[in-house]
């Protein structure tokens, strides 16, 4: 090698650079792994909690379950989910699922943010107020559904006793079983909702508002044609939050009817919710039929929140 | 009179909240003969404290008590640090697929709970894990939630900071360590929480695997053992109550946080 030409200038003087760009290589690749080496602990859940499952889910849809575990199961295809979605108990649950997601839905959201909006103004005590509001957010669907089953006992219950009937009882009375089980639903959601809405209207400007006050507008219509708008999009995401902790509420049902050692044949169909008919299926080991049932439940999820999505994201204003 | 509306406002919504639970610490307070009695008195005036003893001694609500907070604890400990790790990962090292592994966190929360219970819980019989505190908990220790609850707080870390503690000599570690967590401390407060609070109030997962090992219940599942029939109404409602309060403890110190850290990412 003749040292003197530019070229060589310039190799010598790479030299040292290509050097480096080895040593950042390294490093890269250390950043690689450091990084991986990080998210695996979460991946590991998920794969095996959350992706496998999804998958198997499929697998068991379309597979009869053995009578006895270990013994072949054998493939059926799309008839299993067929059969299962047609028949009588389904449907009859499904409109259960529908009525009561109906009511608790927005009445929860409707409470959640009623409270919100007088909860979020500068009083003295509001914080023991806001404290309150929120307590039924920490309420678990078995506390609330043990209350209430106190409330509305028709022996000892508070209602009875103040003349308004309760006779025969919860359990025992498909006419009315549903609703009380949604409302109960409804209190429980109350709370989260209104700590969302709260959260949603801190965020907002105060000047709006108060301008909106200032101009004479009574709390009403500032209620309606300033913060309802406004507060669309928070109002949006409780209402999709809380049509999921619905179609998952599995507890209250649980509670006072399929467990509770009391139910008529008529209440336990009557408020057989989607997931309750998953959870007898997977307790009495008929996985094919719990996972076709899953699949319909995952599906109808979908399908609501996407149509609450494109009705809603209309009328939803959305702020800068 | 505007502020005598308000007051009225918010007494009125005190009333829908509070009245259920009042009559829960209440009627858990009474005699039967009172439970029955129509009208049953608004005041306890010959408080039962046995109810809640009894809680204990004769329905063992110690034991699912303490499962609970081994359970809720181990879930918090859990789904903290996998999302810390992972959410750390996604903001500050690159990597490939760094994206799409990200969508697929995100992917995490369309999947719901009841597609993947029935394949989980043959899963959970499969590994023997069905008896232990490792079938309640594990499968909840990671959530993408609060990957990306915590991956938003770690965005808020100014670039500039992250190169400062390079030059300082930290590696990867001692920034996560000394300035990102630190940094981080009200969100990761409120994301510890919010999983308290859904693991505590856990029913159909320890439901289903607690229904043959008793050894391993819940207090959820306790208030559904001890039932509501007259005879056991009293303790039914002190149970009731026993399970709330650590709750409500949670929620006076931690409300203005929970708000706090919805302002800040979820719901704008």
């Amino acid at each position: 090698m003749i040292i003197g030409t530019p070229a060589d200038a310039e190799a010598v003087l790479q030299l040292p650079r290509r050097r480096r760009g080895g040593a950042v290589r390294k490093e890269r690749w250390k950043e690689y792994g450091l990084g991986y080496l990080f998210i695996l602990p979460a991946f590991l859940i998920f794969g095996v909690f959350t992706f496998y499952p999804f998958v198997k889910n499929f697998w068991l849809a379309a597979h009869e379950t053995p009578l006895y575990p270990g013994n072949p199961a054998p493939y059926v295809g799309i008839h299993q989910f067929t059969t299962t979605v047609t028949s009588s108990m389904f449907l009859q649950s499904l409109e259960s699922t529908a009525i009561f997601t109906v009511i608790a839905v927005p009445i929860g959201v409707f409470l959640g943010l009623a409270l919100a909006v007088i909860a979020n103004q500068r009083l003295k005590g509001i914080a023991f107020f806001r404290l309150v509001f929120s307590a039924t957010a920490v309420t678990g669907v078995a506390v609330a559904a043990v209350i209430f089953g106190t409330l509305l006992s028709p022996t000892n219950g508070l209602l009875q006793s103040w003349g308004i009937d309760t006779a025969p009882g919860i359990a025992q009375s498909p006419g009315w079983a549903l609703y009380a089980v949604s409302g109960i639903q409804a209190w429980q959601f109350m709370g989260l909702s209104f700590i969302i809405m709260l959260a949603g209207l801190q965020s907002l400007p105060e000047e709006v508002l108060e301008a909106a006050r200032t101009d004479g507008a009574s709390t009403w219509t500032v209620f309606w044609r300033v913060t309802v708008p406004l507060m669309s999009p928070t109002i949006f995401f409780a209402g999709v939050i809380g049509t999921i902790i619905a179609l998952q509420s599995y507890g209250v049902v649980d509670i006072l009817i399929a467990s509770s050692g009391q139910g008529s044949q008529a209440v336990y169909t009557h408020t057989n919710l989607l997931i309750n008919y998953i959870y007898d299926e997977i307790y009495n080991r008929q996985f094919g039929v719990a996972a076709c049932l899953a699949i319909a439940l995952f599906l109808i999820t979908l399908v609501v929140t996407a149509v609450q999505f494109r009705v809603l994201a209309k009328r939803v204003h959305y702020g800068n | 009179m505007r502020l005598l509306g308000s007051y009225a406002g918010l007494i009125a919504g005190a009333l829908i909240v509070l009245f259920p639970l009042y009559i829960a610490v209440n009627d858990s307070l009474l005699t039967p003969s009172q439970i029955l009695a129509s009208p049953p008195p608004l005041f306890p005036t010959d408080p039962q404290w046995h109810n809640y003893v009894q809680a204990f001694s004769t329905y063992g609500f110690g034991s699912y008590l303490r499962n609970s907070f081994i359970q809720s604890g181990l879930i918090v400990l859990g789904a903290l640090t996998t999302s810390i790790l992972a959410a750390y990962a996604f903001v500050f090292l690159k990597f490939p697929f760094r994206r799409t592994l990200f969508v697929l966190v995100l992917a995490t929360a369309m999947i719901p709970f009841e597609v993947t219970v029935a394949a989980n819980y043959d899963t959970v019989f499969k590994i023997h894990w069905e008896g232990n505190f490792a079938g309640l908990t594990i499968p909840f220790m990671a959530t993408g939630f609060g990957i990306f609850l915590l991956r938003q707080s770690f965005m808020g870390i100014p670039k500039e900071l992250r190169e400062a503690a390079l030059i300082d000599g930290y590696g990867p570690i001692g920034f996560l360590w000394r300035v990102a967590l630190p940094l981080a401390r009200p969100v990761i407060a409120a994301l510890a929480v919010f999983s308290f609070l859904g693991a505590w109030n856990q029913y159909l997962w320890p439901d289903l695997l607690t229904s043959n090992n008793q050894s391993i219940r819940t207090v959820q599942i306790g208030l559904k053992v001890i039932g509501g029939t007259i005879a056991t109404v009293g303790v039914s409602l002190a149970a009731a109550v026993i399970t709330l309060v650590p709750l409500v403890i949670l929620l006076i110190l931690f409300l203005k946080n929970l708000v706090r850290a919805l302002t800040a990412g979820a719901v704008k």
